[in-house]
């Protein structure tokens, strides 16, 4: 850090970046203003940026005319329930990896990581039709449970390389000093996990949130979350883009939020440790 | 501390994550399997027969087959190059002082957040309707004629809206695999009188060298399964031009609801996602190790 750099480079460095920072973003922008203006002036030619008549009509309307909460609410129940439920078995699982590995330790984890490279696809079929059979087609629980399967592999590896990162002199410490394992746990190695479950939290819940391939083929209208519910914005008779726009800008905003607070934790949920 | 009851523990603690992720790769895998090798149309229930290896001799003839598999290729290699291409410069750039790094950060990493209903919807209709979408509007603000992007450049179309939603992925990795390249070397390099672009292709570039293989392999593992891009904005048309492997498996299962020729293309999708896998579970556990 110690290179200074002058004050045209920081410059020029300063305005590129905000330019294309701008463009990357400005679909999002787009669809944020968009969703405030009328269905008229969504559509108009040439379009308004920024001195167009502005309303919330449209929120209202989204609510009123299909009833956004429920949907929701399917994507907080389904979202938050794999993740949950994924966490309660990850977190054994991870624990006991990381703190009396074994011989087979990566090889479990690397098959593990494995299961994660199967192609949804390629199991569509069985689970569709297991699905079927059971009833669970169109419900929040069977989207709970596969998405929670999904994700177990994530969940394990970010827990895994968060413990693994704790020192174990402190355990031995801990012992030294007579303490037991269930004390062990809950003051000494649990205050230094939390982090590292957060982040694995956080970062779930946006890949849950998001998941648009079991949402969109297991789930139609009682179950279906806010990824196929705003798919059915794509049918031609559907096409209310300032509607459209105001279910999206719902959508997405509370996940943007928790998505810009875990931006590190992406990059090492996401490579399993291969980049950090 | 391996004590016998710690390793019991142990073992206890990871059974039932190990029991989990087995039954779900096992169960589905060995009925697709099993399906596979079936006459079995959801249409004509009852009528389900062994045939052998007759829904792959169909499946793989099919000519559908070879176009999707030409578009996946086509999907996964673009975006691929794009995410790459321009996520190297756009994370050099952002690895610069720069006035509100952060906020401009975010701005960078957003539309990886968007679920992808809403991001292509919103590209197809907002911005590439080809009357009312913004890109007409700029075009003949220029003078152009104004694109009708889903019908005449239909899977470039797709391929677009994919990038944008990946290039953040790309740039955030190679982003943070920058900031961890060692100052004082690039220092060291400059008092030797090495330009900007020598200190870019012999010290920068081999130490991206991983991140970018990472991102490759990761981004391939999701991209082979692109999936409600294409359910949203073409349903795979017009014609095949936009049926990926995974969107075509789809249409068998679900809409021709053709179980076995569905199953026979979906443990195909897996042979292909395998493939790359084994790299990228190589190069996962080479790294454990160090």
């Amino acid at each position: 850090m110690a290179r200074m750099a002058t004050t045209k480079q920081v410059a020029v460095s300063t305005a590129a970046a905000w330019l294309f920072g701008f463009l990357i973003f400005f679909p999002i922008l787009w669809m944020v203003l968009a969703s405030f203006k009328t269905e008229l002036e969504a559509f108009a030619i040439p379009p308004s940026f920024l001195f167009f008549h502005w309303t919330t009509e449209n929120y209202a309307t989204v609510q009123e005319r299909s009833d956004y909460l429920h949907h929701a609410l399917n994507s907080i129940i389904i979202a938050g329930g794999s993740t949950l439920i994924a966490l309660l078995i990850a977190v054994p699982a991870a624990w006991s990896m990381a703190f009396s590995p074994t011989k087979r330790t990566k090889d479990i984890l690397l098959w593990m990581l494995s299961t994660k490279m199967m192609p949804p696809v390629g199991v569509l079929v069985p689970i569709y039709l297991i699905f079927k059979t059971f009833g669970l087609l169109d419900s929040r629980i069977g989207l709970v449970f596969i998405l929670c399967l999904g994700n177990l592999p994530i969940v394990i590896w970010m827990l895994f390389t968060y413990f693994k990162e704790i020192p174990r002199d402190i355990l031995e410490a801990a012992r030294m000093d007579g303490a037991t394992i269930g004390r062990e746990l809950v003051y000494v190695l649990t205050p230094m996990a939390i982090p590292g479950l957060a982040s694995t939290l956080l970062l779930n819940l946006i890949l849950a949130w998001n998941e648009a391939f079991w949402t969109l083929n297991l789930s139609t209208s009682n179950a279906a979350p806010l990824t196929t519910f705003i798919a059915s914005y794509s049918s031609p008779e559907g096409l209310f883009w300032a509607k459209l726009s105001a279910a999206s800008t719902l959508a997405i905003a509370p996940i943007l939020v928790l998505g810009w607070f875990s931006q590190k934790q992406l990059v090492r949920g996401l490579t399993f440790g291969a980049v950090k | 501390m391996a004590t016998r009851q710690t390793q019991f523990l142990a073992r206890s603690l990871l059974t039932p994550a190990v029991g989990l992720l087995f039954i779900w790769m096992i169960v589905p895998l060995a009925l697709t399997l099993y399906f596979s090798t079936l006459h079995y149309s959801l249409l004509d229930p009852g009528s389900e027969a062994f045939i052998g290896l007759e829904n792959f001799r169909y499946f793989l003839t099919d000519p559908a087959f070879l176009a999707s598999l030409q578009n996946t290729l086509v999907l996964v290699g673009s975006v691929l190059a794009l995410t790459i291409l321009l996520g190297i410069p756009l994370a050099l750039l952002l690895d610069q002082p720069v006035v509100g790094r952060n906020f401009v950060r975010l701005m960078v990493i957003a539309p990886f957040f968007v679920m992808p209903t809403v991001s292509a919807l919103v590209w197809k209709n907002l911005l590439m309707h080809p009357v009312s979408g913004l890109f007409a509007w700029l075009a003949k603000l220029v003078g152009l004629t104004p694109v009708d992007w889903f019908n005449d450049v239909p899977l470039f179309s797709v391929i677009l809206i994919v990038a944008w939603q990946w290039l953040p992925f790309a740039t955030l990795i190679l982003l943070t695999a920058l900031q961890s390249l060692d100052e004082e070397q690039k220092e060291a390099a400059e008092m030797d009188g090495a330009s900007a672009v020598s200190t870019f292709i012999y010290i920068t570039l081999p130490h991206l060298a991983r991140p970018i293989t990472v991102v490759i392999l990761i981004e391939t593992i999701f991209l082979l399964t692109v999936f409600a891009e294409i359910y949203v904005t073409t349903g795979g048309g017009p014609g095949l031009s936009t049926t990926n492997i995974a969107f075509l498996i789809y249409s068998q299962a679900l809409i021709q609801f053709d179980v076995g020729s569905a199953s026979a293309g979906g443990l195909v999708a897996v042979v292909l996602a395998n493939i790359v896998a084994f790299f990228l579970v190589r190069i996962v556990g080479r790294n454990l190790e160090a």
